[in-house]
């Protein structure tokens, strides 16, 4: 079960249209290429997707799942949304009522085990493993865990554990973390357990319906057996502007942080349609990553291109995220910035600041143009037209 | 418009020896990301054609690995969709054509029970992006029994190809074999539009008479009694009809014009590979080039194009070259008018070099 309604507003003006985990990433794909792709390979054929904020991109996009060869027959993928009921209609109102609501789905396909993941992380994990783990251990609850920086252990849910891996304590977001081990939101259920207990949950007044903040504590407190799966690789949240531009950078360079073009491990997605890239005579290009269909005259170093973008003569783009269809022009200035789909920029435009001075990373919105030699100062989010001449 | 559609897939096989050696004409690979069947497949795909059946013979394992279930063209379909037409293998073997209207012959089961007003027949040599619906409407017009859609594309090295003469009214008056640029320039290209009821009908007819060439017995012979039409179409063609021509007419897709008339409308169909975005390191260069999705380039590369994930090492130069699918080429490799085909390796400090006319061609799985 795939949360994916979930709006990103720390993504600001890049999820105005659509939902996090709608959002490209790496040139060729969606954020949900990466928990759709890691269901397939770990060998999980029944997937539902909850989506609520801004579907229709998402809806569009996984489309019957044959991307993902999750076109079948018995089970695939489904897309779930809120629904109207005779009672009650309501939207989800945490991640626990999501799934709540969509038990009927979850006992239709009558599952030993249920599988809770979250659209809004760059990873590649082998679930199987993780539900290897919770068999052999007799668990009721397995939460997917990555060791973090003592420094940063402050911005996740922090797991307490006991030597044989077992939980015993939850620290949302602790001042003082006693462990370094963060909660992925991914877990796994046992499928009776978790019945119970959101329908406990679902009773409970008091309750902001989330697994994080009533489930799991709920279901500890109660003396079940929860372990924490410590899960080894590159995991990111790409949940704000900072995070999704370290996450595309992350698949540069030689040996990338992030390596998405495994053999064994394929990231899968809807293709673009379009010839290969076209780089031009006096192009010059470092370090990037391009997509199909694109037309390279100018300068790009360290950046990421989408499809069908154009950056045309005398343009130079550095340190930068751009997404399909967009148009850089002659001689305009890209630096430490993300360029949403389907931007015009202008003749001689100036977009954001070198990294090493510059105060943020600056946004394009989707489909905007900056006119001839307007400017777009380091870190600021623009998603209106910008007139020629004019600062922003 | 209410059509069917045929592609040969064997029938220039002899053309380019060196690379359908292993796969068919139709399987060939072209341009970076395709095979030269999807063009066909696609311009019937636009046209609105949803039955498309493809004539095989032999070397067809990469072609059915290539269409598998024809979704990626949006044929896998309940009605019609792709149809692979493998010879119909009788006991005496007479399944195996040798020719045009034998080919037809062994597929006359499937267009009898069409039920589509027009075929639409085309060969895998061609590279184009044309509207067929555009020449069912002048096949109405013109009242016509068969229109062939011809090009003024001069053609080099061939030997087999046809022009024909029309009156004013585009009516076919002769056709002629081995005529390079005298009289007409009309080359005729393989591509035609008939009845399907009339199609059966001089298969059939051939069949009785022992006919044995589609353009001899039925066309030349017919031409008085006929109403032959030919179509002419303007727009970009390529014919590939040797490995030099495969060469050139590769190296014209780095035109933009070229490349804008043939991908434009971003529709030419091709099997999905999932290969990541291309990556270019820090000591790339690339000049006038193409590249398709899973390279990593390191070195440089000039006036090439590069196929679905090669690998080009540091130090290396790769130019006027086309290397093809999963071909990887180590460090300070040279290259010049070199086309490599699937699976070549070329190991650390080679140098090897063609000409344009006669380019450089490693086979399958080669390794220098």
């Amino acid at each position: 079960m795939l949360l994916a309604g979930g709006q990103g507003s720390r993504l600001y003006a890049l999820t105005n249209n659509i939902a996090k985990p709608a959002v490209p990433f790496g040139a060729k794909y969606r954020i949900i290429d990466f928990p759709l792709s890691n269901c397939i390979n770990s060998g999980i054929d029944t997937v539902g997707v909850l989506t609520q904020y801004q579907p229709l991109v998402l809806n569009e996009y996984i489309g019957n799942g044959q991307p993902w060869d999750l076109d079948r027959n018995f089970g695939g993928v489904h897309v779930l949304s809120p629904y109207q009921k005779k009672a009650k209609s309501a939207w989800y109102e945490g991640t626990a009522n999501a799934i709540y609501q969509n038990l009927n789905f979850i006992k239709m396909y009558n599952p030993d085990y249920v599988l809770i993941l979250s659209g809004d992380h760059i990873y590649k994990m082998d679930y199987s493993k993780m539900l290897r783990a919770h068999i052999e251990k007799g668990a009721d609850c397995t939460i997917a865990a990555i060791d973090v920086p003592l420094k940063e252990a402050s911005r996740f849910g922090i797991l307490n554990t006991n030597a044989d891996g077992s939980i015993y304590e939850f620290e949302e977001k602790p001042k003082q973390p006693k462990s370094t081990l963060a909660s992925m939101g991914v877990y796994i259920f046992t499928a009776e357990k978790m019945y119970k207990y959101l329908e406990e949950d679902e009773n409970d007044p008091e309750s902001s319906k989330d697994f994080g903040k009533n489930v799991l504590p709920a279901m500890l407190n109660a003396g079940e057996k929860m372990f924490a799966y410590q899960f080894e690789g590159y995991w990111k949240d790409v949940g704000t502007i900072s995070s999704l531009w370290e996450a595309n950078m992350d698949l540069l360079g030689e040996e990338p942080a992030f390596d998405v073009s495994d053999p064994s491990w394929k990231i899968h997605s809807r293709n673009p349609l379009a010839p290969p890239e076209y780089l031009g005579e006096n192009s010059i290009v470092k370090n990037s990553m391009i997509a199909l269909g694109s037309e390279v005259y100018g300068t790009l170093v360290n950046s990421v291109i989408s499809s069908n973008v154009v950056i045309e003569e005398g343009a130079v783009v550095e340190d930068s995220v751009i997404m399909s269809g967009s148009v850089i022009k002659k001689g305009a200035h890209v630096k430490y910035s993300i360029i949403d789909e389907g931007v015009v920029v202008e003749e001689d435009a100036c977009i954001g600041e070198g990294k090493e001075t510059a105060k943020g990373i600056a946004v394009l919105g989707r489909g905007i143009t900056v006119g001839k030699g307007a400017k777009v100062a380091a870190g600021n989010i623009v998603d209106k037209n910008i007139k020629e001449g004019e600062e922003a | 418009m209410s059509a069917v559609g045929v592609i040969f897939s064997n029938i220039h096989d002899e053309n380019v020896p060196e690379l359908s050696r292993q796969r068919t004409m139709g399987s060939l690979p072209y341009g970076g990301r395709y095979r030269l069947i999807d063009f066909a497949l696609s311009n019937l795909v636009n046209s609105g054609v949803t039955t498309v059946g493809i004539i095989t013979k032999n070397n067809y394992q990469s072609l059915m690995d290539h269409l598998g279930s024809g979704k990626d063209w949006d044929l896998a379909r309940k009605t019609g969709g792709l149809v692979l037409l493998p010879p119909f293998g009788a006991l005496d073997n007479s399944g195996l054509y040798k020719n045009r209207l034998e080919a037809l012959k062994g597929i006359t089961g499937f267009l009898s029970r069409r039920s589509e007003d027009y075929v639409i027949l085309c060969d895998c040599d061609g590279v184009y992006r044309m509207d067929f619906s555009d020449i069912i409407t002048y096949h109405e017009q013109k009242q016509a029994d068969i229109t062939l859609v011809c090009h003024n594309e001069k053609i080099g090295n061939a030997s087999n190809y046809t022009v024909v003469c029309t009156d004013e009214s585009g009516r076919i008056t002769d056709i002629e074999t081995n005529q390079a640029g005298l009289g007409s320039s009309k080359y005729y290209s393989n591509i035609m539009v008939m009845n399907r009821t009339f199609l059966l009908n001089i298969i059939n007819d051939a069949v009785v008479h022992g006919y044995k060439s589609f353009s001899e017995d039925i066309l030349r012979k017919n031409i008085k009694s006929l109403k032959l039409y030919a179509y002419d179409f303007a727009g970009y063609h390529a014919t590939i009809d040797s490995l030099s021509s495969y060469f050139t007419h590769n190296m014209e897709l780095l035109d933009k014009n070229v490349r804008d008339e043939l991908f434009g409308n971003r529709d030419i169909y091709t099997k999905v590979r999932d290969s990541a975005p291309s990556k270019y390191g820090d000591g790339s260069e690339i000049k006038n080039s193409l590249i398709s999705d899973g390279c990593v380039v390191e070195g440089t590369v000039e006036n090439s194009i590069l196929f679905r994930g090669v690998k080009v090492g540091k130090g290396s130069v790769i130019k006027n070259s086309i290397v093809m699918q999963d071909t990887v080429i180590g460090e300070n490799v040279q290259l010049n008018c070199v086309i490599t085909d699937k699976n070549v390796v070329i190991r650390d400090r080679r140098n090897l070099s063609g000409c344009e006319l006669q380019p450089y061609f490693l086979a399958k799985g080669t390794m220098i």
